[in-house]
């Protein structure tokens, strides 16, 4: 491919990146502002970071986000899975169109119903809101995220490789745990890493179902926010964003490099 | 003696009746929803017998295959194997294995532990186990290849893998579904012997899926060749090209040609028929189709018929017509001719010699002729 560096091209670039990523260089930049004024650049600074940790409402948000993340991407996952599984393997059961539809309507639910319709829920049966309702929240929100991309990876797997085990003496059982679930096992790592990011942005759906002492950190930084913006809170932001694209860019090295590693082990055994 | 084909052949338990069937097919029909796959079938399959299954795609053979292996259920009908009844036995409780089309190898094991899976379900000791995966890695001719994993093998070696694994266990039956489908001609056929050598150097009884009729010819013993659900004809590889059994059997393996007619008389050894278009064709032991006026088809092969310039003087049946096609291939020369009643027929030569005096090219007169015992005559 022969591409050109036309002015148009250049210009297209710079623009669209400006939209996408203006703002967050513009907090990344003020969060090491020496100013106690979020607008106005004061000097360089890390005192906001270190400000970050004393604060206890903050560091208490952080560890409840975390645990719910944790909990609820993992059940997510578990459910999602086992859904992924039914929906791709028994075709032919009563009603299996209607029940695909209804694990994914959620993907484009709008939080607010969402948020609301559990809440609703919750009072109905009288749940305590707290650490238990956000989690259970959450399940309920990333799990047809999970059965999605679980389901996809299920379309492509090779049904005589449990045949095979079958036929080799392995039980149903033994089959599923010795290889169906490692093979589809980058997908539901995928599926739990996914569950894991949505938890840790709502701020709606936790809105609605949190109670005191369960307040997660998207919730806290919100509330902060209402008050004025502090240069903590951009501190807060920015080791948010360094998490997240960390684990973003470890995660898609880690795949380049086995794809690479695969074609040349193939290209190899070509070769002969 | 006389046999049909060129080789002589001293297994024969379908021959011998007190020979003990192996596996055996008793009136199997296998439905899905509306579409039979398999309709009243019985079969019988003996001991160490290199068995294969030949037919185009959706006639039932795999169905058949994963009968056997458990896979699927028979609606009605039973399946033996060694004198046990097969139904309600899952297929991890089957002494049978099978090498999928795919191969179905473990993407995430090496190719040892893909050939140990079977032992450890058994729950073979592990000292065992790693002397079998030996044994199996160096029948197929991959012992440096044991820590690689499959993605990191050719398709020739994937295939010797899936073999290994299949006949770790020492199956009673050893079910093979396409087993050269991936391959490319050549290693094709060189697996095809491989094969054979194998299942002699193992003695296990082998049943193999193939649509490839030349695979079929080349590595069994019996072939069954099936059309929608059902069996046309069981018989040795010889037996199927002399001596089809109905025309569709005759059009399915090898090429034939076709000449309707009628039985015009019939002696004791001998058939004539008259064509169509009036040709005499005089057959020997026209066989129970050639009742007195019955409507038959010739089907003879196209190897089987002479091509010459002049009529041969001792020829008993010798039709006349023009070179309508030549194509030569090397090894043999294939003519088409157009008889003088229009219908054209194929006949190949061998390319015995070098040097051929006076060749026939296109629109050449030219007679076509053959042995009374060169073809068989089949119903209508």
């Amino acid at each position: 491919m022969n591409a050109t560096w036309s002015r148009f091209n250049v210009t297209s670039i710079v623009l669209g990146f400006a939209f996408l990523y203006l703002p967050i260089v513009l907090l990344i930049v003020f969060s090491f502002n020496e100013s106690k004024l979020v607008t106005v650049w004061g000097g360089f600074s890390t005192r906001w970071y270190v400000s970050l940790f004393h604060n206890q409402g903050l560091m208490d948000a952080t560890w409840v986000t975390a645990r719910v993340g944790v909990i609820s991407a993992t059940v997510a996952t578990v459910l999602g899975t086992l859904a992924a599984l039914t929906l791709t393997r028994y075709t032919r059961f009563r009603g299996r169109v209607l029940f695909s539809g209804m694990v994914f309507a959620p993907l484009v639910m709008p939080e607010v119903i969402t948020g609301l319709s559990l809440l609703l829920l919750f009072v109905a049966v009288g749940l305590d809101r707290g650490f238990f309702t956000v989690t259970l929240a959450h399940i309920t929100l990333t799990m047809c995220f999970v059965a999605v991309v679980v389901q996809s990876r299920l379309v492509s797997f090779d049904r005589s490789l449990e045949e095979a085990a079958m036929d080799l003496g392995a039980t149903p059982a033994k089959t599923f745990f010795q290889i169906t679930l490692p093979v589809i096992l980058p997908a539901i790592v995928s599926g739990w890493m996914l569950a894991f990011t949505l938890s840790l942005d709502d701020l709606v759906i936790a809105s609605f179902t949190s109670g005191p002492g369960a307040t997660t950190l998207p919730m806290k930084i919100y509330s902060q926010v209402r008050l004025g913006v502090t240069p903590e809170i951009n501190a807060a932001c920015t080791i948010l964003i360094a998490v997240v694209a960390v684990g973003v860019i470890i995660a898609s090295i880690a795949n380049k490099r086995r794809e690479v590693q695969r074609q040349l082990d193939e290209q190899a055994a070509q070769r002969g | 003696m006389k046999s049909l084909g060129s080789i002589r052949r001293d297994f024969a338990p379908w021959n011998d009746p007190n020979a003990k069937p192996y596996i055996q097919f008793d009136n199997v029909t296998k439905k899905f929803g509306d579409f039979t796959a398999v309709n009243n079938l019985s079969l019988t399959i003996f001991e160490r017998e290199f068995f294969a299954l030949l037919g185009a795609s959706g006639c039932g053979k795999s169905t058949l295959l994963r009968m056997l292996a458990g896979f699927e259920e028979p609606t009605s009908g039973r399946i033996l194997l060694d004198g046990q009844d097969l139904r309600g036995i899952p297929p991890y409780r089957r002494p049978v294995n099978m090498m999928f089309q795919s191969y179905a190898l473990f993407p995430h094991m090496t190719v040892e532990n893909n050939i140990a899976f079977g032992l450890k379900q058994e729950g073979m000791p592990k000292p065992d186990i790693e002397k079998r995966v030996a044994e199996m890695l160096k029948l197929v001719k991959l012992e440096q290849f044991a820590k690689r994993k499959p993605h990191q093998l050719s398709g020739g070696q994937r295939q010797r893998v899936a073999l290994a694994r299949s006949v770790a266990k020492r199956p009673k039956v050893l079910l093979l579904d396409e087993p050269l489908g991936a391959l490319d001609k050549k290693l094709r056929e060189e697996t095809q012997f491989e094969l054979m050598d194998l299942q002699q150097e193992l003695g296990l009884t082998f049943v193999v899926v193939t649509h490839d009729q030349e695979e079929a010819m080349t590595m069994a013993d019996r072939i069954a060749i099936m059309d929608k659900g059902e069996v046309m004809q069981v018989a040795t590889p010889a037996e199927v090209y002399e001596a089809p059994a109905s025309r569709f059997v005759a059009h399915f393996v090898g090429n034939v040609n076709m000449f309707e007619g009628k039985v015009a008389e019939r002696s004791a050894n001998t058939t004539r028929i008259t064509g169509a278009s009036g040709a005499q064709i005089v057959v020997e032991n026209g066989g129970a189709a050639a009742a007195p006026n019955a409507d038959i088809v010739f089907a003879i092969r196209p190897e089987k018929i002479k091509v010459s310039s002049k009529k041969p003087a001792d020829a008993v049946n010798a039709l006349e017509g023009e070179v309508y096609d030549v194509a030569y291939l090397g090894d043999m020369t294939v003519y088409h001719i157009r008889l003088d009643d229009g219908q054209i027929v194929r006949a190949s030569a061998l390319n015995a010699a070098r040097v051929t005096e006076d060749p026939l090219t296109w629109n050449d007169r030219a007679w076509v002729s053959f042995r009374p015992d060169a073809g068989v005559v089949l119903a209508r």
